[in-house]
């Protein structure tokens, strides 16, 4: 045994609950569980990713959340950052939009346009995306609520320009489960809102089958104050949720699993995001292979953008967000992320500016072009210390699933609002310590520069009045001018097959081409399913 | 807030608007549950119509609005009116939280509120704001 004196070394454990020692080896890799399940790249269980030679071949999708005021406006800034080597386009849609309202619906005076576009009708779809080719750029969309009508006018405007549903590509978010726990862009209830996503999902096995119905949003969860690993377990659960559903339906797991893909977050300690990220991929790859009996490799995988970090920026010393912004990045190029998205230095108290967000892609850039991110597939792999804490990871989300079964699922507990308040309760606990100093953030509570510093201005693109009046114009034009006969007869069939149990995708698609608006759409299915009843716990 | 033995004071937090961010209206109900209030929460998606009513029915001392999207001065302006329509507007003192510029502040006073308080403030400075204000007007 040494005699020198072992210091006395303060405890570290990471949020979500792990202890970590100041020193790995081989014997703790053992102790956790093993190697065994380390494995090959693109192979089962996809711990080192998804793909054999991952950056090496095809370095991740940048795509930059954006979007404001109407089409016009927001095909400018999309066609600039295709300019500025963006490949992939996050569109932020307007809250009215996202609550299934139309720009002139009383609830939406003061929001138009404000946060994302305005889409009304698929008018607006087709200005916003003229003459960007939809092989080349993948577009994700950030809508869920609505999502519905949405993902109708952006298919039905995809064929009108002569692509093929058959092999479009692309992204929905289209998760409805997370909004009841943040986000908030419900209309629906429980049930009704799991049975819509049901409806897209098995849309778009049959007709859209290269595109991602749902992106399951882990992200919101753990903005919201979820743990890094109840943001996995959440994730993967409502990801379970939503293909326990559509195999109720008749379909086979192969035939739309795939069109699931993941929203993660990154903020905080990197070697827990890591963790994070191989524990629930392989984690993911063994639900689907061991409990749904998934044979097709692409159900297994899980795909994912990660990125964002919101919840760890700091209106204190904004421009430290830049630095927090690059090690996010790094964490997910370190995670074999598919797509990655990160959040503006100016984000955490307003909606970035064009500067902020060409630093935001400049930061992902650098990433890959200068400090060799892409040379080598999953960098960290043999790590004792980072297998380890991958296999301690993985036993962590795996406890939070089982408990949320035992409590009835997740369905069940977010209609009852316990996911919610639980979410909560870790938000307030992180804020107290956040005051008190125990949990460091540089500029808020420790390394101030100055104590008297003035705080960044926070300022809002001003809110244009003549340019939601504009878009209420479009609108009222579109009505004038489109066939009301068709759209009352669209709308009808959509109201039969929301009553009935059909599938309501194809009468939305006849309804959205006949020029039916968003809110009209959404107010139909209200109709039949009712208003969701939010749980107000706190 | 109330003299020592008397009631604690009420304050409604509501989210007015269609703005969905409730971490930030939620962890302030519970810092202000913990400061010796009695909170109600509206929950999501209010119509100012609605919170004027809750206030009005819930008989609260203060209300806090929650707003992070940018559409502060008409939701407030919207929120005051009622308020002065429901006939509370002298005895029901108005907050608001969240992303508000500074640019916007005289005008948030002007409109009626007795408290802004930006992203970022802390709450001990929320609640003891909120109960000074509730001090010195008497309800």
């Amino acid at each position: 045994m040494s005699r020198k004196r072992q210091p006395e070394l303060a405890p570290v454990v990471w949020e979500s609950g792990i202890e970590i020692k100041p020193v790995y080896d081989a014997s703790d890799v053992e102790a956790s569980g093993g190697a065994g399940d380390i494995g090959v790249p693109g192979q089962f269980p996809y711990t080192r990713g998804i793909h054999p030679h991952m950056y090496r071949q095809r370095p991740w999708t940048m795509r930059q959340y954006s979007g404001f005021g109407t089409a016009a406006e927001t095909h400018e800034r999309f066609l600039y950052l295709i300019e500025n080597g963006q490949t992939g386009l996050n569109v932020a849609f307007d809250l009215p939009t996202q609550c299934g309202l139309d720009s002139d619906h009383p609830m939406a005076a003061g929001e138009i346009g404000r946060v994302g576009m305005a889409v009304d009708t698929l008018a607006d779809m087709e200005e916003a995306f003229a003459d960007i080719d939809l092989n080349r750029i993948t577009v994700s969309l950030t809508i869920n609520g609505a999502a519905a009508p949405i993902m109708a006018m952006y298919f039905a405007m995809a064929r009108k320009r002569g692509f093929e549903l058959s092999e479009l590509r692309g992204t929905a978010q289209n998760d409805i489960l997370k909004e009841f726990i943040g986000r908030g862009t419900w209309i629906y209830p429980v049930e009704e809102s799991v049975r819509l996503v049901g409806d897209t999902m098995e849309f778009c096995a049959r007709n859209v089958p290269r595109y991602s119905a749902v992106s399951v949003c882990g992200y919101h969860i753990r903005e919201s104050g979820a743990t890094a690993a109840e943001e996995m377990a959440y994730g993967l659960a409502i990801g379970r949720a939503y293909i326990d559903h559509v195999l109720a339906r008749g379909l086979a797991v192969d035939d739309f699993a795939r069109g699931i893909s993941f929203n993660f977050d990154i903020h905080g300690n990197l070697w827990e995001q890591v963790a994070k990220f191989r524990a629930g991929r392989r984690l993911w790859a063994r639900i689907l292979k061991e409990d749904y009996g998934a044979e097709n490799p692409r159900s297994m995988q899980l795909r994912m953008i990660a990125g964002g970090g919101g919840g760890g920026l700091t209106i204190e010393e904004p421009e430290n967000n830049i630095t927090r912004g690059a090690t996010y990045a790094m964490a997910s190029a370190l995670s074999g992320t598919q797509t990655m998205a990160l959040c503006s230095y100016d984000e955490a108290y307003t909606i970035p500016s064009e500067h902020a967000a060409l630093l935001s892609l400049r930061t992902m850039q650098i990433l890959m072009h200068e400090t060799g991110m892409c040379d080598t597939v999953d960098p960290l792999a043999g790590s004792w210390f980072v297998e380890t804490t991958t296999n301690e990871m993985e036993q962590k989300i795996l406890e939070i699933m089982e408990r949320l079964e035992r409590e009835g699922g997740i369905i069940r507990s977010i209609a009852e609002g316990h996911v919610q308040a639980e979410v909560n309760r870790h938000a307030y606990e992180l804020e107290k310590r956040i005051r008190s100093g125990e949990t460091k953030k540089v500029g808020v509570n420790c390394c101030k520069s100055d104590e008297d510093a003035p705080r960044p201005k926070v300022e809002f693109h001003p809110y244009r009045v003549e340019e939601a009046e504009k878009q209420i114009a479009r609108l009222e034009k579109v009505r004038a001018e489109r066939d009301a006969d068709a759209v009352a007869s669209t709308l009808e069939r959509v109201r039969e097959a929301a009553a009935s149990g059909e599938n309501v995708m194809p009468s939305i698609m006849d309804a959205v081409e006949a020029y039916a608006t968003g809110g009209e759409v959404c107010s139909t299915l209200e109709s039949v399913f009712g208003h969701y009843r939010e749980p107000v716990s706190f | 807030m109330s003299a020592p033995g008397d009631h604690p004071a009420r304050v409604l937090v509501a989210k007015p608007g269609l703005d969905g961010h409730d971490v930030g209206a939620k962890v302030v109900c519970r810092a202000l549950r913990d400061a010796g209030f009695e909170v109600i929460y509206t929950g999501l998606r209010q119509s100012p119509k609605a919170i004027a009513t809750a206030a009005l029915q819930e008989d609260v001392d203060a209300i806090g609005l929650s707003i992070l999207s940018g559409a502060h001065l008409p939701l407030c302006e919207a929120v005051a009116a009622e308020l002065s329509e429901a006939g509370i507007a002298d005895s029901v003192r108005w907050f608001v939280g969240g992303n508000i510029p500074e640019g916007d502040h005289a005008a948030l006073r002007d409109l009626g509120t007795a408290g802004i308080f930006p992203t970022g403030s802390d709450f001990e400075e929320i609640a003891a704001t909120i109960r000074r204000v509730l001090d010195e007007v008497p309800v």
